[in-house]
């Protein structure tokens, strides 16, 4: 047996899937983009072939043990996770650390130091929510955590605040960019020992771990796709575009799917599908990123919200306001012109919803509109304003349609390249190049 | 129409000695990282240049200078009263090629050119500013008459208006009836040809001093057909597989004598006579096109293009079709100057000014969506395409405004996915090498997925 | 109706409802009192709507759907540099709110225009679409020939139409005189707003003109002349704003929110080009006995206003310009053309060298038919308005 991986190079995440030989999705892994995606590729496929890892050993402890199996695993899987967020937790703290020194201040290390040692000492409860919800990363829980310790510290007067935020700045750019995970086999002891399991139950799963077949775990063929698939160390046989699939993805999830809408970072995507998954045509949008998710974000950041609370509030207006430019450089002046003549932000945000999607409307139409189940994908999707209004739309436009949106569906472009790698002629493993090791703490307990 | 391969032998003169070393040197793909160029291409370069010798020595010479669109050209009669052409389109996406548009763009905006308008005359309103220094380095002269042949474009009348107001000259203006309903009556031909009688000769006659000689018009118009049998050779080439030629990044080099001031000359005849010869050979030896890597080792895709290429980064563009071994068997925008795959040849008319209206009537932007979708849906059957793409410009309403409805048309009348990418003529901020890399990628894996399940 | 001050409001209500309404209600209550009879669309500028009547069928101006309507279809035609008319037109033709019209026609005013011709035979095979070729050349026996022959062909083809009928003489010598009273008419409103705009606010006046679209000649002609006369009654002071031209709105129209924000901007609107079509022939009071074909076709050639879409080299265009500006006792231009219009935008640099040398003060904007924010254009043309005022005496 052999594992398939997909990888998909998004602009703002990067998403790999790890398929069994039956096309049953093993692992999953996600990471946000940064400004590298060679290390992007490299964290989204090992988390993702960790995450096969840990459901192999399941499979086979289900066997012996039945039922109780979900339980130990989820509390394994909390604990490896948990667990990999200390090693990089470590390798942030020595550099924060590092950096604070060369800025010629050793009480700021000093404090610094202590500071991560504070949150590692809480690092179960910090990081655990990562295990459940996969839309945060490392970067956004850390971050948030450190600049509140810090403010605080400044306050009572332990540290130089300015000093420390750049030292973190400097130090979460570099670690990020040199990220390399530790090998599985490197993490599974510090993994059991934070768990919180019976030694019965430790036992168990540390026989299981050790019987798990490595030839299992050989990746048989990679492909990849997304915005930077180019960048890749795969032959040109080995990328795939994320028309193709996200097509193929949809199709697997959704296997009535005729038509799939993409809303992502930079770009949206309208395709139309056959009865297997193939691309019968497809329409992007034009050059500009007008009506993508990155409009939704400045929109965020112009009205100081979070990312992810713009469709609930939304949600909550009592009408749309009429916005006539998704266009991303006037975002910020129709935002403030129309605040300053007093509408509701509420309002203002449905309206802004709704503008997205009728430019997605538009491109539906021009790759041949919705004849039967709408498959909805991309980051955008998660936001229940723009599904609301979608769902509007598509019956307004076409008449009542079922629209498929997957929790799952921010994997599809990654699923579609898995099950192209499963799928795809071209033998042989390409070899990806790995980033070069962080030097970083050996972590805990090893 | 025979397809060509069953000529190829028979017809086609024996490659000229240069011409066979060429061929020899262009196999070995990337052997040196000088561009790889057919011979004929050296030869067009030979005779533009002493053109452009010419324009810029017309002071001294004496000779009259007159400016004018591809589109509906009228080269001969230009000749005929023994003035110069200069061609106002050419020089932009001259400049372009040479990455100077860039800087007349800015310039014509600077002075109060808005951002929205189309490239072709903010390069060129840009170049004047700028000293009308050409693009071989030589100054233009200025025109002595401005022959604003009004075809297919709304923007051309803008752009001599602007051009009169700068040079004050003369201006002769010739309004050529737009093709609504796919048909050319005989009330268009008579309104066109009574133009070129009443408004047209008499201000080249005036300006140059020189009576035009019809019967000498109709001599060149025939010389211009003979040209044109062979160009339609030619372009009809890649209907052979693999083809010979690429119809679009290699044909406008093809067009290039035959569309600009070389028509009816000598030259021109000689040109295509030998570039015949040329496509011929490559033919006979079952060869693909030369591109600028090399001659493309293996036919993936067969193309037809819509639209205008992308002047500011053409080669980078012609790159992308070349890396996924995409030929280009048809293209529309091999056409602007003239249908001549279609039967047009000039001099067919015996009246020389009917064959002119006749010329400027079928020029491609001068054809209604329902015509050009009908071409375009016979290129793809025709020369066996899988694919089509429309290359949308911003510049070029002319052509663009409409082109997603004709996708679609096309789409269903010949069964073939569309696709779908936008660029610009001359302004090198709206083409993004990414995105239509990414485009062009995503397309053709299309069109390889479904050949692969049919 | 009585004469009071109301009356102006009436009516003006009355125009209002007639731009809102995207679904053509007027023309379908035009066709139940009149059974069988065509309604035949017009797209910008200017068709010579003397003949469409003469065929005994409505002409019905298409200016586009405004801020009114949400596009989903219709952007699906177009890129995203095109201008908006075109999208809010076929949005509104595949909404099914054409319907009322039984054919097209698409005059020759440029490019979008030209080729929103072949869209609408690709979009409604069976429909009635034609293209005018209006003449650039005007000289009476090249362009003058052709355009005739031409009107002569639309003319039949209009009487092919069920329940049209081709026009004669007669019809067509009743229709040009209809339509030369509905110009002085236009002519009377436009002068009393040049000489006294604080009655006859923009926006009103805009409306009242824009009704043209949708009604008959005779009883827009009636409404034009009773507003003009309600309005000269109005007590309204005038208050101290700058006397403004607006230049380039020809074809794709603003808002009526962007009009009236330019007004309380601290201008008044003296002249425009707003529909531009429906003025595009110079009122004459010469008696025309002639061949009434021949003198429509002479008309264009010789009557047509100075328009951006015609060719008129040696910077005449310029000049006219100025000479509005003097003519109307304007203070300064505003340039408010729509974004990605050729023909306005193409025009700018030397309509603008022109007022230059003239010392005429300008600003200049962009807008869409569906702009909805206007606070940037507030700012601008009332700085243009202090400016003047503050420095422009001199």
């Amino acid at each position: 047996m052999a594992l398939f991986v997909g990888i998909d190079l998004g602009s703002t995440t990067s998403k790999a899937v790890v398929l069994d030989e039956r096309e049953g999705i093993l692992g999953k892994g996600l990471t946000n983009t940064r400004s590298n995606y060679e290390v992007a590729a490299t964290v989204a496929r090992e988390e993702a072939l960790d995450d096969a890892r840990l459901a192999l050993l399941g499979r086979g402890l289900a066997e012996r043990i039945g039922p109780e199996t979900d339980r130990l695993t989820a509390e394994l899987r909390r604990a490896w996770v948990v667990s990999r967020c200390v090693e990089r937790l470590h390798a942030l703290g020595a550099r924060v650390a590092q950096n604070a020194e060369k800025g010629g201040s050793p009480t700021d290390a000093k404090a610094v130091r202590s500071l991560f040692e504070a949150i590692e000492g809480e690092a179960d409860r910090v990081f655990a929510p990562l295990a459940e919800d996969r839309s945060r990363f490392f970067r956004d829980v850390v971050s948030a955590r450190f600049f509140a310790d810090a403010t605080e510290a400044a306050q009572r007067g332990a540290l130089s605040y300015e000093a420390a935020v750049n030292a973190y700045d400097q130090a979460i750019v570099a670690v990020e960019n040199e990220e390399a995970p530790l090998p599985a086999q490197a993490r599974i002891g510090t993994a059991l020992a934070r768990a919180r399991l019976e030694p019965k139950e430790r036992t168990l799963l540390e026989d299981a771990w050790r019987g798990l077949d490595e030839k299992a775990l050989e990746v048989g063929r990679y492909v990849g796709t997304g915005y930077g698939r180019q960048l890749l160390p795969f032959p040109k046989e080995q990328i795939r575009s994320e028309i193709l699939c996200h097509g193929l993805g949809a199709h697997a999830l959704y296997p009535e799917t005729r038509t799939v809408l993409d809303i992502g970072g930079q770009d949206t995507k309208a395709i139309q599908l056959d009865p297997k998954g193939l691309v019968l045509n497809f329409q992007m949008n034009d050059r500009c990123a007008a009506g993508c998710g990155r409009y939704l974000g400045y929109i965020a950041e112009e009205m100081n919200l979070g990312l992810h609370e713009l469709g609930p509030l939304a949600l909550s207006a009592t009408r749309a306001v009429k916005i006539s430019s998704t266009c991303t450089v006037f975002a910020g002046v129709e935002l403030r012109d129309l605040l300053s003549l007093g509408e509701r932000r509420e309002n203002i945000l449905l309206g802004l919803h709704r503008a997205i999607l009728l430019r997605a409307m538009s491109l539906l139409s021009r790759s041949g509109g919705v004849n039967e189940q709408l498959t909805f994908t991309g980051g955008v999707a998660k936001n229940a304003a723009v599904v609301h209004e979608l769902r509007a739309l598509v019956e307004e436009h076409y008449g009542a349609r079922t629209i498929n949106i997957h929790a799952d569906s921010i994997y599809t472009g990654a699923l579609g390249a898995a099950l192209f790698a499963k799928r795809g002629g071209g033998e042989g493993l390409p070899v990806a190049k790995r980033p070069k090791r962080a030097a970083a703490a050996p972590p805990v307990g090893s | 129409m025979k397809l060509p391969i069953t000529e190829a032998t028979a017809n086609a003169a024996p490659p000229p000695a240069p011409l066979a070393r060429a061929a020899s040197q262009v196999v070995q793909r990337d052997a040196s990282p000088t561009v790889q160029k057919d011979a004929s291409m050296d030869r067009q370069k030979a005779m533009l240049a002493g053109y452009f010798s010419e324009l810029a020595h017309a002071r001294e010479t004496g000779r009259k200078v007159v400016y004018t669109f591809v589109p509906g050209n009228l080269t001969e009669l230009i000749r005929a009263a023994g003035a110069l052409g200069v061609y106002p389109e050419v020089n932009a996406l001259q400049s372009a090629m040479r990455q100077r548009s860039d800087g007349f763009v800015r310039e014509a905006e600077r002075l109060g050119h808005n951002e929205d308008v189309c490239s072709y005359v903010k390069c060129d309103v840009g170049m004047l500013a700028s000293g009308n220094i050409g693009p071989t380095g030589e100054k233009l002269p200025p025109p002595d008459l401005l022959l604003l042949s009004y075809t297919g474009c709304f923007t051309f009348l803008k752009w001599f208006e602007l051009l009169q107001k700068e040079y004050g000259c003369e201006i002769a203006m010739l309004h050529v009836p737009y093709q609504a309903d796919g048909t050319v009556t005989e009330d268009m031909r008579r309104y066109v040809a009574k133009q070129l009688a009443t408004e047209v000769i008499p201000k080249l006659e005036k300006v140059t001093g020189r009576k035009v000689d019809l019967d000498e018009l109709a001599e060149l118009l025939r010389r211009s057909g003979r040209a044109e049998d062979d160009l339609v050779w030619v372009l009809d080439s890649a209907k052979s597989r693999p083809s010979p030629i690429d119809a679009y990044f290699g044909g406008v080099y093809y067009v290039g004598p035959i569309f600009t001031a070389f028509r009816g000359t000598e030259d021109c005849e000689g040109y295509y006579h030998d570039l015949r010869g040329e496509v011929a050979a490559r033919l006979a030896r079952r060869e693909g096109p030369v591109m600028p890597n090399g001659v493309l080792a293996e036919e993936r895709f067969r193309i037809v293009v819509e639209g205008p290429p992308n002047w500011t980064h053409f080669r980078d563009f012609w790159r992308i079709f070349y890396d996924e071994g995409a030929v280009v068997v048809a293209s529309s925008y091999t056409k602007v100057g003239g249908l001549y795959d279609q039967g047009f040849r000039h001099g067919q008319d015996r009246d020389p000014l009917l064959s002119l209206a006749d010329y400027c009537l079928g020029c491609y932007t001068n054809h209604s969506l329902t015509a050009r979708v009908e071409l375009l849906s016979s290129y793809v059957r025709d020369f066996g395409a899988d694919g089509f793409v429309i290359n949308s410009l911003k510049s070029c309403n002319s052509f663009s405004v409409g082109q997603l409805v004709m996708m679609r048309e096309v789409e269903k009348r010949t069964g073939v996915p569309g696709g779908f990418i936008e660029t610009d003529l001359v302004d090198p901020r709206y083409y993004s090498q990414a995105n239509i890399k990414n485009r062009i990628e995503s397309y053709l894996q299309m069109i390889a997925q479904r050949k692969a399940s049919a | 109706m009585s004469s009071n001050v109301t009356e102006a409001d009436e009516i003006v209500r009355r125009c209002e409802a007639l731009y809102a309404d995207l679904s053509l209600s007027a023309v379908k209550s035009w066709q139940a009192s009149h059974p069988g009879r065509p309604a035949i669309g017009l797209l910008p500028i200017y068709v010579p709507r003397e003949l469409v009547h003469a065929s005994g069928a409505l002409p019905v101006s298409i200016l586009g759907g405004g801020d009114q309507i949400d596009i989903v279809k219709g952007d699906a035609c177009f890129q995203s540099y095109i201008c908006h008319l075109p999208r809010s037109t076929v949005e509104l033709g595949l909404q099914g709110r054409l319907e009322a019209l039984d054919g097209f026609v698409f005059p020759s005013t440029c490019d979008v225009i030209r080729n929103l011709s072949g869209i609408w035979q690709l979009l409604f095979p069976g429909k009635y679409v034609r293209y005018l070729d209006l003449p650039q050349a005007m000289d009476p026996s090249t362009g003058g020939e052709f355009y005739r022959r031409d009107l002569e062909a639309l003319g039949a083809e209009l009487g092919r139409l069920p329940g049209g009928n081709a026009p004669t003489t007669e019809s067509l010598a009743t229709s040009v005189r209809l339509y030369e009273e509905n110009r002085r008419a236009l002519a009377t409103l436009r002068q009393l707003r040049a000489e006294a705009p604080w009655l006859v606010p923009l926006d009103e006046s805009y409306l009242v003109v824009r009704a043209g679209a949708v009604l008959d000649v005779e009883e827009h002609t009636e409404l034009v002349r009773a507003y003009a006369a309600a309005a000269t009654r109005r007590r309204r002071k005038a208050e101290d704003r700058i006397r403004v031209v607006i230049a380039g709105a020809f074809c794709e129209q603003p808002p009526l929110g962007l009009l009236r924000t330019i007004e309380r901007s601290g201008c008044y609107v003296v002249d425009d080009d707003l529909f531009l079509g429906a003025r595009w022939i110079q009122p004459t009071e010469a008696e025309d006995r002639g061949d009434p074909l021949t003198s429509l076709a002479l008309a264009y050639l010789n009557r047509s206003v100075v328009a951006s879409t015609r060719y008129q080299p040696d910077g005449l265009r310029g000049e006219d310009l100025v000479r509005q500006v003097r003519e109307k006792r304007a203070d300064g231009v505003i340039f408010a053309a729509p974004s990605f219009c050729d023909p306005a935008l193409l025009d700018q640099p030397p309509l603008q060298k022109a007022l230059g040398e003239a010392s005429i003060p300008f600003i200049t904007f962009k807008y869409a038919e569906n702009t909805g924010q206007f606070q940037a254009i507030r700012e601008q043309a009332g700085t243009f308005s202090d400016s003047i005022k503050l420095w422009g005496e001199g």
